[in-house]
């Protein structure tokens, strides 16, 4: 049989208009950081200079932070329901127009692939605006009370892996229900948030209601622990997590956090293994692995691990790693040198600890952050690879021979974002969903997110919900009180 | 010399087309002060025969859509009505007799009324739907379904907001409808329609007849086909008690005409959304 070569199939970056500079989005207006720092945001499939953004300090958190309380009192909270739902919507469609501008920005700035950027991302984005358009004159449905409030000025943080959708699912709800935000992208990723704050151009939405402060950790600090902040709402390391959590300790903010991950994906003897394989590999390479709630521990029932494992390895054989911008690209860059040495060191550890590393035959492109689909074989519970959330694309393999010991094994972690089963007996799956102690449990899938779906974690991987009805409670109150 | 206007031929709306009646009758309508507007189609029984089949036709399409595509429809919908905005005021005016501040208001109420339903879309079912905890290893849950096929009698008086206010709830959450427009002042329904058509609807989704609702009435509510009935634009009390008797052949599930004039402004609540939906509950075993 003859086998046919994949012809280079590039999109072009023209769409992207990517500009040299940008600057900070505060009142509705791009203007320059007071002390005029700024920092440069590259591309990691190439690590080419991509443009300069502001790195914001004190006063510009300062700045941003008066307008949005300014926005909030004046204009945004007062604002009737479906008049704020109209913005949204006219948002929700602005991005679906400019979609393809964005899914080539956030490709390029982020080093996922193409086909990801433009048929995940970027359409949950548009959703998640939609949706919660929805949401904004239908609040007294939404079960919290007669006539639930809005909290104020939200602080929004939010990490590189999806920028743009991890802005979605920050700004649509706070700003539904009345909230004003100063959200940060994070310092590698910030272009798509910038183009966002044109779009609110665009949309005519009232100055202030939303301000983009781009800049580094000390940013974000000083954006989370400012006094004019009433909400913090953070994606990102467990670490930074608990950080944050300290720093809110007395004050009246709310928080709501969205953290690491080490979730088990459990593969039954009797699930259909070749569904299970491609949610295998969905699991942990889908956006290079750096996803918070990546099916990274494999946990295969004994009977069948040897036919998995081979299954498993054929196809990582076929995935393509390679330029983001290439449409038949599986895998794409690793998000930055620090990412990249951290994947490192955590799998130089898989290996001295005593696991066995494969990694599938690919070749890496030469200049760029680059990391090869690798699965660890053999294993323990106690291995580092086996707790810490590596955040790459490493899978650790791990066997079990019952589903109680399977449910000890995938709860055997800090963390609690999600969870899957694979298995062709329905109860099983509902019995393995009720032990599991995780905020998502995907069922013969993987990976399968919707604005109508609640997201978020047990345990250390935060509190708090984005998305679907219960995400509006992040940003409401006083309906309960 | 001034320009003579091209003016339209008002039709009905059946299946995403535009047919007369196939009695080939027309009646004549006029504005507030009685002048002459234009002839609508007098829609018979075998128009709205014609227009159930067209609406289970697309039943099973419209209700087998994502939440999120009826959603995004709904909208498009609205934007649609938007575009149309000064023709809806022109006919409104001319129809109620209201000046153009108010015809302004009504229509601008009625764009939003569109949104406010094209919302609920993908909300409705996390708001009356429920995972219930029975006493037993089992997993339960009830979900909310489209009935069906839904008739509807729009209200006489308000011609476009009232219209609106009681289409867009039936088939936001996957039903399909026939509507008989207000007879009176039928114009606004037949723009509607041209914005439906242009909308993303699939055909048969909506259906408008113009005419006489006493005289077709009686067959959508003897209809065997039909699910649900809204009487809402029916003014005659024994007319609405004969409706709801024939409803009862095959059980349809029954609106009745409100007691009070409704105020077509005010919140609209979750009553004419609840009034379409089946729930449904399934069990399943927990267990290893």
């Amino acid at each position: 049989m003859p086998t046919f070569e994949y012809a280079p199939a590039p999109e072009s970056r023209d769409v992207a208009r990517v500009r040299s500079a940008y600057s900070l989005f505060i009142n509705g207006e791009f203007v320059e950081p007071t002390d005029g720092r700024r920092f440069k945001t590259v591309s990691p499939a190439s690590e080419e200079v991509l443009a300069e953004v502001a790195q914001a300090g004190e006063e510009d958190v300062d700045r941003a932070v008066a307008a949005a309380r300014q926005a909030y009192d004046r204009i945004w909270s007062p604002m009737p329901g479906r008049e704020r739902a109209k913005y949204l919507y006219r948002i929700a469609r602005i991005i679906q127009e400019r979609a393809r501008e964005l899914a080539v920005l956030e490709s390029l700035d982020n080093g996922k692939p193409i086909r990801e950027s433009r048929d995940v991302d970027i359409p949950l984005v548009a959703a998640h605006f939609f949706y919660y358009a929805g949401w904004a004159d239908k609040l007294q449905y939404a079960g919290l009370g007669a006539d639930p409030r809005p909290l104020g000025v939200a602080a929004q943080v939010i990490p590189w892996n999806f920028p743009l959708l991890m802005l979605a699912w920050k700004i649509a709800p706070a700003l539904a229900c009345g909230n004003t935000v100063v959200l940060k992208p994070a310092e590698t990723t910030p272009l798509t948030a910038l183009v966002f704050a044109e779009i609110c151009q665009q949309a005519e939405l009232p100055p202030g209601v939303v301000n983009i402060l781009t800049g580094d950790g000390e940013t974000g600090q000083a954006l989370v622990t400012h006094d004019g902040v009433d909400k913090v709402a953070f994606t990102g390391s467990t670490e930074v997590g608990k950080a944050i959590a300290r720093s809110v300790a007395g004050t009246h903010k709310h928080v709501t956090l969205e953290l690491g991950g080490k979730a088990a994906n459990i593969v039954f003897e009797d699930a259909p293994l070749d569904q299970a394989v491609e949610g295998i590999v969905n699991g942990i390479f889908f956006n290079q692995g750096h996803v918070c709630c990546a099916g990274s521990r494999l946990l295969v029932q004994e009977s069948i691990y040897t036919d998995v494992l081979s299954r498993l390895k054929r196809r990582m054989g076929t995935l393509r790693v390679g330029d983001p911008l290439d449409k038949n690209t599986d895998v794409g860059a690793i998000n930055s040198p620090q990412q990249l040495a951290k994947i490192r060191m955590l799998s130089d550890v898989g290996e001295s600890e005593g696991a066995d590393r494969w990694s599938a035959p690919c070749e890496l492109p030469e200049h760029g952050y680059w990391f090869p689909p690798t699965i660890f074989t053999g294993v323990s519970q106690a291995h580092r690879i086996a707790r810490e959330e590596i955040f790459g694309p490493v899978l650790s393999v791990l066997t079990f021979r019952t589903p109680a010991e399977a449910v000890e094994k995938a709860n055997n972690t800090p963390y609690g974002l999600s969870a899957g089963v694979w298995t062709d007996k329905g109860s099983r799956i509902l019995w393995m969903a009720d032990k599991l102690r995780a905020g998502v449990v995907w069922a013969n899938t993987f990976n399968q997110f919707d604005p109508a779906s609640p997201f978020g974690g047990f345990k250390e991987s935060g509190y708090g919900r984005e998305g679907g009805r219960h995400g509006l409670s992040a940003y409401l109150s006083g309906a309960r009180a | 010399m001034t320009r003579l206007a091209v003016r339209k031929t008002y039709k009905l709306f059946v299946g995403g087309a535009f047919p007369r009646s196939e009695s080939g009758r027309s009646y004549a309508v006029y504005d507030a002060e009685g002048a002459f507007l234009a002839n609508a189609a007098l829609a018979s029984r075998k128009d709205a025969r014609d227009a159930v089949v067209a609406a289970r036709k697309a039943f099973g399409g419209w209700s087998g859509r994502t939440a999120h595509n009826r959603g995004q429809i709904l909208y498009r919908i609205a934007e649609m009505l938007e575009g149309r905005r000064s023709q809806f005021v022109d006919e409104v005016a001319a129809g109620e007799g209201l000046d153009r501040d108010r015809a302004q208001g009504v229509v601008d109420e009625s764009i939003d009324r569109w949104v406010w339903y094209a919302g609920w879309a993908d909300k409705v079912a996390q708001v009356v739907g429920a995972s219930n905890p029975v006493a037993g290893p089992y997993f339960d849950f009830s979900v909310p379904e489209p009935t069906g096929v839904v008739a509807v009698v729009a209200p006489q008086d308000s011609s476009l907001l009232g219209l609106v206010s009681v289409v867009a709830p039936v088939i936001v959450t996957g039903n399909t409808c026939v509507v008989l427009a207000s007879e009176r002042h039928p114009l606004p329904a037949i723009t509607l329609a041209e914005v439906l058509a242009t909308s993303d609807l699939p055909g048969g989704v909506i259906n408008i007849l113009t005419g006489n609702a006493a005289e077709v009435a009686p067959w959508l509510a003897s209809h065997m086909d039909v699910n649900a009935l809204d009487l809402t634009g029916v003014d005659d009390q024994a007319q609405a008690a004969d409706l709801e008797r024939a409803a009862a052949d095959n059980l349809k599930r029954v609106t009745r005409p409100p007691v009070r004039r409704p105020d077509w402004t005010a919140d609209p609540g979750l009553d004419r959304l609840t009034a379409y939906l089946e729930t449904k509950t399934v069990w399943h075993p927990i267990g290893i």
